[in-house]
């Protein structure tokens, strides 16, 4: 039995480099040994992509992309196909597991510096699937055809109008129609079951590859090919596979008990993950009387809200939204400072950084609530914040008090 | 700092973001175990409800089924003839017609209760008082102007509304419901008439999702087995990693 795998094997290689690979990213793939707490998202981002694309396979089978039944049949999975419930819920909450995981592998990055040469492709692949990611959701959202559904999508294909002159019918071409219809339905099928996915997913394997190439960061922020032993391995690494792969399994199963909880006990989240007014099927008569975004989308609604309009156009707030999320693609080069990690870099770096995640979830819980002159004067603080983060981050290097960093790992 | 970060990330879910009604409602203290509740609840909605309202993603076998009745119980008490025990909860009522006499089509009620919520239900369903001035001759506190009449009034009766005249923020004068005074009694006490709209609202939060019971039972299983695994799966890597610290 044995000698047949290896010959089996033998007959693969042969033609397939699945050995090759195999060592290239997992047994011979060596990984700083002094991974935390903060590198179990990016495993944990893998699956929660697998989870969806396998549920949402599953979810096609039954859903109806039709302005006439699409409500309709989402009840239908949830009171009528066998298990249909467990797998709905199981995506609306990867959904919002797939942001509250993408946010926190992004923080480890800022937190540690990992955008930093030779990664910054690594990192702009990685703000590239955020973008698709942020589209794959907004696209699904109007799926369930409810009423936040509806107006959600209204409200965010309406900003599109706020491009100079070509808005209009740049928004009309985007729809398929003058306002979301079947037609606008039909289409962000076609995008979140087919397009987007594809896209997402050769931008993983890319950020992947880019990051095998060069090997990965650590919370110390140091190179560890550059102390090799003399097999020509780095001192400090170790192979992946068994290493990570056995922690990251512990990771998994905390992350789907966490995961578990919210599925089986609160799957709307309060609101936060399915909101009321999505069952209440799309009507197009009837405006709800407070549109918020899910969750995830709520820092950058704040910020397109913060911005006041110029001349009665709201151009300036999609403006600011869209630098929101594009400035994130320039850290690597607007970080001026050598030191990667924030374990050496000065006090000033780490209150900006903590006063950045503090402003992000504000931002975050004011985008949720109706707009209040109190709130939006907030939100403009925030919004500024957000902004003059990323460009303290090219100043503070003149002056920042840097600790040495060491040779190799702590650990 | 590190710690603080972990615990403000894990606290966003918990804000809470329930804006605030109107009018303080109930709480409708419901219990979907409570079976002869739910069966009440149905056969208050069948006789009362349902002349204008659908549930049309419930079918009357997993009803029954769900709130304890079997299919005998159901076809002879709660359907209509014609109807078959497999059969969605339907109505006859052509929606054309329902809009040129209520203004809106009575809408389906199967996920009401996760749209309004069901504390909204209950203190809806306790809300109607006499209201001259509007077509039915009836208005609802906590759904003002609502189209629609106090189908349960041969329950509970007929109530007046003590109103007060209340100045928001703005200097707007408009009034407000603060209690009631029955007018005409009905055939239930006040506390009678409690337990029937408590029986309906929980009916109706039953057919808003009918697998909610079943969902939480397979979560503690789905989360025991969990617990279990994270025992081997942490023991494994302790295994690994001895040759590393």
């Amino acid at each position: 039995m044995n000698s047949m795998m290896t010959q089996l094997l033998g007959w693969v290689d042969a033609r397939f480099p699945l050995s090759k690979m195999w060592k290239e990213h997992l047994s011979e793939y060596y990984a700083p040994k002094n991974f935390n707490f903060w590198y179990f998202f990016g495993s944990l981002a893998l699956l929660v992509l697998v989870i969806q694309i396998v549920t949402g396979i599953f979810l096609t089978m039954s859903y109806k992309p039709d302005g006439d039944l699409a409500f309709g049949s989402v009840e239908f999975i949830m009171r009528d196909v066998e298990w249909g419930w467990l797998i709905r819920y199981m995506h609306t909450t990867g959904a919002s597991a797939f942001f509250a995981v993408v946010y926190l592998h992004m923080f480890r990055g800022m937190m540690y510096g990992s955008y930093k040469a030779p990664r910054e492709l690594i990192w702009i692949f990685g703000c590239l699937i955020f973008l698709v990611l942020m589209a794959e959701a907004f696209f699904g959202y109007l799926l369930p055809w409810g009423q936040m559904s509806y107006w959600g999508a209204q409200v965010i294909v309406n900003l599109f109008q706020a491009v100079p002159f070509v808005g209009e019918p740049l928004s009309v071409w985007i729809r398929g129609d003058y306002v979301i219809s079947d037609a606008s339905l039909n289409r962000f099928f076609a995008l979140h079951v087919i397009a987007l996915p594809i896209v997402l997913l050769g931008l993983v394997v890319a950020h992947i590859i880019a990051l095998h190439e060069v090997g990965s960061n650590n919370p110390d922020g140091v190179e560890i090919k550059k102390h090799k032993g003399p097999d020509g391995k780095p001192l400090d690494g170790i192979p992946f596979h068994p290493y990570y792969t056995v922690k990251d399994i512990v990771g998994v199963v905390v992350f789907l008990m966490i995961f578990s909880v919210v599925m089986f006990f609160a799957p709307e989240m309060g609101g936060f993950f399915i909101e009321a007014p999505n069952f209440i099927p799309a009507d197009p008569l009837k405006t709800p009387e407070h549109i918020a975004p899910v969750w995830y989308f709520t820092p950058y609604y704040a910020i397109l809200r913060a911005v006041p309009s110029i001349a009665g156009s709201a151009f300036p707030g999609v403006a600011a939204m869209g630098a929101a999320v594009i400035i994130l693609f320039f850290l690597p080069w607007l970080d001026r400072s050598p030191v990667k990690s924030i374990r050496y870099r000065g006090l000033c770096f780490k209150v900006l950084l903590f006063l950045f995640v503090a402003n992000f979830i504000m931002l975050g819980y004011l985008g949720a609530m109706p707009s209040t002159p109190g709130k939006t004067l907030l939100a403009q603080i925030g919004t500024v914040y957000y902004f003059a983060y990323f460009f303290a981050l090219a100043i503070i290097p003149k002056f920042e008090k840097t600790k040495p960093v060491p040779e190799r790992v702590t650990s | 700092m590190k710690k603080l970060i972990i615990a403000l990330l894990f606290a966003l879910p918990g804000l809470s973001m329930a804006a605030a009604p109107g009018v303080p409602l109930e709480k409708a203290g419901i219990d979907l175990r409570d079976q002869s509740s739910l069966q009440r609840g149905a056969q208050l909605f069948v006789n009362y409800c349902m002349g204008c309202h659908s549930v049309q993603y419930q079918r009357y076998n997993r009803m029954g089924r769900d709130i304890g009745l079997s299919d005998d119980q159901v076809r002879d008490n709660l359907m209509f003839v014609g109807d078959r025990i497999g059969d969605t909860m339907t109505i006859a009522m052509p929606k054309a017609d329902a809009a040129s006499w209520f203004g809106t089509p009575p809408p389906d009620l199967s996920v009401v209760s996760r749209s309004r919520g069901v504390d909204w239900l209950y203190s809806y369903l306790k809300g109607f008082y006499i209201d001259e001035s509007r077509p039915f001759g009836m208005n609802n506190a906590v759904f003002p102007d609502v189209g629609m009449p106090h189908a349960l009034w041969e329950l509970e009766g007929l109530k007046r509304g003590i109103t007060e005249t209340v100045i928001d923020a703005d200097g707007n004068e408009s009034s407000k419901v603060v209690g009631y005074e029955m007018v005409k009694p009905g055939k239930l006490s006040a506390v009678e008439y409690d337990q029937a709209a408590r029986d309906l609202t929980n009916f109706l939060a039953y057919t808003g999702e009918p697998v909610k019971l079943q969902r939480q039972q397979l979560g503690i299983w789905v989360l025991l087995f969990l617990g279990v695994l994270f025992i081997f799966a942490y023991l494994l890597k302790k295994e690994y990693w001895r040759d590393i610290h």
